[in-house]
Formats: C-alpha cells, sequence, structure tokens
C-alpha cells in the first residue's frame, strides 16, 4: 500500500538550537502510530512541524504527505488535505462561539472539496449526533471557542472538532495528559469509532495509559529529537515498566 | 413568533454570503455623482451665515442664533488636546453650502432627480418605499439638503415627525426655538460653534407623549460635492412616556483632498422616554498612503432631562481619516440611564480619538461604557472618556470597560479616562484590556482549514459582539459587512 505520510531525517532547531535530529517515520493509511518520549524530547515539535507551524527552522530532511512535499504548503492547506491536529494547548477565541468556529471549519474544508457548504439546520444535526457520542452537552456549542473550558473540556472539544471535520491523517498530541480516567474512555471511544482502512493516526503521549484504550500498531520512542526504538504496541509495557531511563542508557551506550 | 427560528437561520445565511461578498473589495461607496449642483464659493464671514440662512428663508430668531454663534465661534481657539495630528485646516477655504439644484419643490418621491435616486440605489438605500426594508423610514442628506423622507405619512398617524431640519423649522418654528442648543449649546466648543453657525440640514424627529415609534428612523449622510464641509444637525425629542430607535449612516466619494465634517447632534429625553441612536459611520478614510479622508469633529449629546430617562448611543466608526467625537449623556433625571456602546476600527493611516462623556446630576442614575477599538496597518486609536458625578448624584454608578485590540505592529492604542467624583456614595467600575491578536489563535484556525484573513475577521467580529449586540439587527449586518472592508489588507 501507498505510504500517506513519509518522514525522512528530519532535523529542525528553535532560535538555533536543534530540536530534532534525524526523524525517519513512515505511516500507511489505516494505521497508528505512537510517539512516546519525555518533556522536551521533541514530540510536540515534530507534531507542530506536520501541521505547519512556522515556529521552527527545518535544517535537515523531508516530510512528504500523499506523494507531495508537504513542508511546501500553508498550514491551512494542510488542513484542506486532510492533516488534524489535536492541540496540547488549544487557543482560546473570546466571543466566537463553538457553533461558528466550526462551521466555518467544516464549510471551508467542503468548499475545497467542491461540496456544497452544509447550511445551519445540517450542521446542527451533524454536530448534535457527534456530541451525544462525546458524552458533551449542547449548551457547549454556545459558549466561546475553549472560553473558560476545563482541561477535559478542550481534549474533548478537539476531539469533537477531528470527527467533525473527518481528517486523513489526525495527530493528537497528549491529548490524554490532565484527563481522568472517565473522560480518557470517552475520548478513546471517540478515536476507535472513528478509525478505518483509509485514515491513519499519529498518538503522541507521555504515558502507556491511553494506548491501553487506543491500541497503536506502531510505537516509536522519542529521546532527545531522535528515535531510539521503534516496535509493536508491547513495547509500551516494557516502558511502563522499565521506565525511559533503560532506552537512554541504551542509546548512550549505542553512541559510544 | 413561530418564524422567527426560520429568520434567524436566513439571516445567519445572509451575513455568511455579505461576508463572502465583502472579502477583497476596498471602499466601495468612493464614485461621485453627476448632479447639477448649486455651490456658494468657500470662505465664511458674517454674510455667509446671512446667506445660508436666507437660502433656507429662516425667521429672524434663527438668524440671530447663527450669527450669535459665528461670533462666538471666532473667540473660541482650535481644540488641540486630541491625540490626532493633521496639517491646520483653513476654514476660509471650504465652501460652507453645496446643494443639488432643485427645480421646484418636491410633492413626492417621483419628483426627485433620477439620479440622485439612482446615487442612493447605489449606495443600497432604495428611497422607494416599495422597495426599502421594512420598518425603516428614510430620511436622505445629500450634501447640505435633505433630498428625500420615506414613510413619512405612516409616521404621521402615529403623530411622529420626522423631517428635515429646515422644513422643520419652517413647520414646527416652537418646536426647534425651544430645544434648539439645549443639549450642545453654541457656545460648547470649537466645531459645535461652527456647526450652529452654518448648518445646512439634518433631520428632526418629534415622538409625541407616550407614542412607541412604530418604526425604525434613519438618516443617510451623502457628501458629494468637492472642496465643501457639511454641517447637519440632528434634533430629537422624546416627549414623556415614548421610545425611539434612530439609525445614521454616511458615505462620500473617493478624493485626494480632505474633507472636513462637523455636525452636531442632540437628543432630549422627558420622562420615561427612551432613545436609542445609532450610528454607522463610514465616510471616506483615505487611501493606503494616508491621502485624503473626512476629518470627522463631530459633537454628539443627549440630555436624560426627566427622571427614569434613558439615552443609548451605539457606534460603529469605521471610516474618516480622522474621527473626534465623543458621544455623551447628561443624567439630569432621577433614575436616568446612559449607555456608550462603542467599535472604532482604524487601518492604514487613520487617526480616531472618540469615546464618551457622562455626567451624573440625578440621584440614582446609572451609566454604562463598552469600548472596543481595533488598530491595525499605522494607524493611532485613543479611547477619551470622562465620567463625572456631580455632588447631588447620590448613589450614581458607572461601569466602563475599554478593549483594544491590535493587529500588526505599527499601529497604537491609547486610553485616556478621566473620572470626576464629588459624591463618596458612587460606585464606579472601570476595566481596560489590551491585547494581540495571537499567533496561537491564528494558527489554531489555519490548521482547521480557514484562512488568516477569515480568522481575523472573525476574531475582531467576535471582539466587537457585545457592542453589534446593540444594534438593530439589519444594521449588524450592515456593521459587520463593513468590518470585513475595513480589515481589508490588515495582513500581511
Amino acid at each position: 500500500m501507498k505510504n500517506m505520510l513519509e518522514i525522512k531525517n528530519l532535523h529542525a532547531s528553535v532560535e538555533g538550537n536543534q530540536i530534532l535530529k534525524g526523524i525517519d517515520i513512515t505511516i500507511k493509511p489505516g494505521e497508528i502510530h505512537a510517539i512516546m518520549g519525555l518533556n522536551g524530547s521533541g514530540k510536540s515539535t515534530l507534531a507542530n512541524i506536520i501541521s505547519g507551524s512556522d515556529n521552527y527552522d527545518i535544517t535537515k530532511g523531508k516530510v512528504h504527505y500523499n506523494d507531495k512535499n508537504l513542508l511546501d504548503l500553508s498550514p491551512e492547506e494542510r488542513a484542506l488535505q486532510g492533516i488534524f491536529m489535536s492541540f496540547q494547548y488549544p487557543a482560546v477565541i473570546p466571543g466566537v462561539n463553538n457553533t461558528y468556529f466550526l462551521k466555518a471549519a467544516l464549510n471551508a474544508k467542503r468548499k475545497y472539496q467542491g461540496k456544497i457548504e452544509l447550511d445551519a439546520i445540517d450542521f446542527m444535526a451533524l454536530i448534535k449526533d457527534n456530541l451525544k457520542m462525546l458524552e458533551m452537552d449542547e449548551s457547549y456549542l454556545r459558549r466561546s471557542v475553549n472560553a473558560g473550558f476545563s482541561g477535559g473540556e478542550k481534549k474533548r472539544n478537539e476531539i469533537l472538532q477531528m470527527i467533525t471535520l473527518e481528517p486523513k491523517l489526525a495527530i493528537l498530541d497528549e491529548t490524554d495528559s490532565g484527563l481522568d480516567i472517565d473522560a480518557l474512555k470517552i475520548i478513546a471511544k471517540g478515536v476507535n469509532n472513528y478509525r478505518n482502512a483509509d485514515r491513519a493516526f499519529l498518538v503522541i503521549t507521555h504515558y502507556q495509559r491511553l494506548l491501553n484504550y487506543i491500541e497503536p500498531d506502531v510505537i516509536h520512542v522519542l529521546i532527545d529529537g531522535k528515535i531510539v526504538k521503534t516496535g509493536g504496541k508491547e513495547l509500551a509495557l516494557t516502558l511502563e515498566e522499565k521506565g525511559y531511563q533503560w532506552l537512554s542508557d541504551n542509546s548512550a551506550k549505542s553512541a559510544n | 413568533m413561530s418564524q422567527i427560528p426560520q429568520k434567524s437561520d436566513t439571516f445567519k445565511d445572509r451575513e455568511d454570503k455579505i461576508i463572502d461578498d465583502a472579502i477583497n473589495q476596498n471602499y466601495k461607496y468612493g464614485f461621485v455623482s453627476n448632479i447639477e449642483q448649486e455651490i456658494i464659493p468657500p470662505g465664511l464671514n458674517e454674510d455667509v451665515v446671512r446667506l445660508i440662512s436666507s437660502k433656507k428663508n429662516e425667521p429672524d430668531w434663527l438668524l440671530e442664533w447663527r450669527l450669535k454663534s459665528y461670533r462666538n465661534w471666532k473667540k473660541i481657539v482650535e481644540p488641540t488636546w486630541a491625540k490626532i495630528t493633521y496639517p491646520p485646516i483653513d476654514f476660509q477655504a471650504i465652501s460652507y453650502y453645496a446643494a443639488p439644484k432643485e427645480k421646484k419643490k418636491l410633492g413626492s418621491l417621483d419628483e426627485v432627480d433620477p439620479e440622485l435616486l439612482d446615487t442612493y440605489n447605489k449606495l443600497g438605500i432604495p428611497l422607494d418605499e416599495q422597495k426599502m426594508l421594512s420598518n425603516v423610514a428614510v430620511d436622505a442628506v445629500f450634501d447640505s439638503v435633505s433630498v428625500a423622507t420615506t414613510f413619512k405619512k405612516e409616521l404621521a398617524k402615529h403623530g411622529v415627525i420626522f423631517m428635515p431640519f429646515s422644513e422643520a423649522v419652517q413647520e414646527h418654528p416652537d418646536l426647534i426655538k425651544k430645544y434648539l442648543g439645549m443639549a450642545v449649546p453654541p457656545t460648547d466648543n470649537f466645531y459645535s460653534a461652527l456647526n450652529s453657525a452654518v448648518f445646512s440640514d439634518g433631520s428632526f424627529v418629534y415622538i409625541p407623549k407616550g407614542v412607541r415609534c412604530p418604526m425604525e428612523l434613519s438618516t443617510y449622510f451623502r457628501i458629494n460635492a468637492s472642496q465643501t464641509g457639511q454641517f447637519e444637525r440632528t434634533l430629537i425629542v422624546a416627549e414623556a412616556g415614548s421610545h425611539v430607535s434612530y439609525l445614521e449612516g454616511c458615505t462620500a466619494p473617493m478624493r485626494d483632498e480632505n474633507q472636513l465634517h462637523a455636525a452636531v447632534v442632540e437628543l432630549i429625553a422627558h420622562k420615561d422616554a427612551n432613545i436609542k441612536y445609532s450610528t454607522v459611520q463610514n465616510w471616506y478614510p483615505g487611501d493606503k498612503e494616508g491621502k485624503g479622508g473626512i476629518y470627522n469633529f463631530v459633537t454628539k449629546r443627549g440630555l436624560c432631562k426627566e427622571k427614569n430617562s434613558k439615552i443609548s448611543w451605539t457606534q460603529i466608526e469605521t471610516g474618516s481619516a480622522i474621527t473626534w467625537k465623543y458621544p455623551s449623556v447628561i443624567l439630569k433625571g432621577n433614575n436616568s440611564v446612559g449607555e456608550f456602546y462603542s467599535v472604532a476600527m482604524t487601518n492604514n493611516y487613520q487617526q480616531a480619538d472618540t469615546g464618551s462623556k457622562m455626567i451624573h446630576i440625578g440621584k440614582n442614575t446609572k451609566s454604562t461604557i463598552i469600548s472596543k477599538g481595533i488598530s491595525a496597518g499605522k494607524s493611532q486609536n485613543t479611547y477619551r472618556g470622562g465620567v463625572k458625578i456631580m455632588k447631588s448624584a447620590e448613589n450614581a454608578r458607572n461601569f466602563s470597560q475599554c478593549d483594544s485590540i491590535l493587529i500588526g505592529d505599527k499601529c497604537g492604542a491609547h486610553t485616556f479616562p478621566y473620572i470626576d467624583v464629588r459624591n463618596p456614595s458612587a460606585q464606579m467600575e472601570h476595566e481596560a484590556t489590551t491585547s494581540n491578536i495571537g499567533e496561537d489563535q491564528l494558527f489554531y484556525c489555519n490548521q482547521r482549514g480557514i484562512s488568516t484573513e477569515d480568522a481575523v475577521s472573525m476574531i475582531v467580529n467576535g471582539f466587537c459582539k457585545e457592542v453589534f449586540a446593540e444594534l438593530p439587527m439589519e444594521f449588524a449586518v450592515e456593521a459587520h459587512k463593513l468590518m470585513e472592508i475595513s480589515l481589508e489588507g490588515s495582513v500581511g
């Protein structure tokens, strides 16, 4: 099968500090990849670069998405072509309600795909089903985007946007951080219901916990800007048991 | 009532469509109408004042009032305290009267010059009553003269007077004599004194006791002639227990020169009366290099004359090279209420120094000021507000909120709140914020497929929401649309 996302020897820096030091990842449609690593290992940098943030200098390497050079595309172009990121810290937009925001996003996408834009009635029908699945109250739609949201509400909101916008490649950046177990289960349900053969996920996390509910095909362990180990889902359990130290020691040894 | 949700859906769709239409538009009201006009030569002296008065066939007392104002004006020094800069205005280089040439007195709309009707059609203000927005009566002022007033008969049934100011001078001289200058005396300030000397036309509204005006009233001002100033005067009187909602709109052609607009608006609210005054100001702002545009020096003041009266100002200021205006309320009656809701948007080289004054005299008087300033390009946007609690104003309350948002790093936002409290029972609250449109907000919108331009307008409209909510619905759409146009090119 064709590759959806191909990252080769990616190097990136911020203000002269090298953060990514040669990343190789290949994701095919239908796959779920997890990236695990400690704070500061470069996980979020990778997610932001794929989404199109211009806060980073890409010093070496390439990123291809459906055989196109992803790095040439603007963030909105990437979004319109099916890349979605669930933000670790979603932005707050006071005064703009969730309905308006999500409808604008959905219709931007539909317009791009040459589909008819949804009117308010069809949009509400769609969104109500999605809200129900994520056990969210309808009053949420009238609130301003992420304004005064609890941590859990913000993450649920990201997943609601994801299932409404139907991306091809969804990146979940620490979607589990700060969530209680019930919220985590609901979010995992949202993701699992949404899995299919055409869609891929890149799940970024600290902890093995989330991977109990969203089962990955491949796990990459990122330490200090490099992938030090790639394996199957059992790798998460090993990490849970031995911690990251085990791999750091390994990588230190092999570097020597 | 079951129709209402339906209506708001179409409203939303209409709103979306208008936003789409508006993107990639520049100032679209910049055309010049080719209409035969009578313009008096530039210059200002007592003879000019007499000439204007005689053209309007005014009674002697009004001529005297004008002359007194003119003599006052000569003594007053032009104000320099505002945070605006401009080359000195040569008041002798301006023509103080321009009017479309009239063949005869108009009996009905059918007799209005078709070119004039066409001008208003182009502006999106059809004067044909059948085609109009239902429930809005319009007075159209072209340069110095009112050219048409719609729905006069319908309003007369309710005893509501809505007519050009000059006509009211002829038909209701007692009312004009009684109320003219009551809220803004000719001695008030430099520009109001100038207006009092040379004002040309404007609108007069009178709502009788206990009447709730059955439709929105609206005046649409258009500057067309070059090298002229526009000096209109609006007077609204609401008798005891009456209600009225009034809206003014304004546009002008694109010209390289700067043109002066110095209007005066006076509102008088009697016992239990309620006046809502909304402005969508879209005078030509000048080009991207700051050339041309209207100098908008306007005095607006309301008098809550008796108890339980209420005056509410809402303004959407997007046009003009310079805006200098402070719609105010004198809260004289006990329990009276004053409100000011403002969105001032500046782009390119525009300068705005605007805000409000609330003067509390009566007991239990209450005022609210909500000001939203948006600065983009190289513009300067200043909020200037004064809240004064007089000794007599037992238990007065004020709430002021001034928020500014900056787009880009070459513009400025400034806040000058003046607070003067002379009664210890007063409760004052003041909040102010300044923020940038954050990179994180834009990236978030982009990552959802929303372009930067759409994201900026979405964020700005969200920022202004509280104020837009105060506008009558048709005009909320208009305001939304205007913001889109004004934001054009503000993000690189």
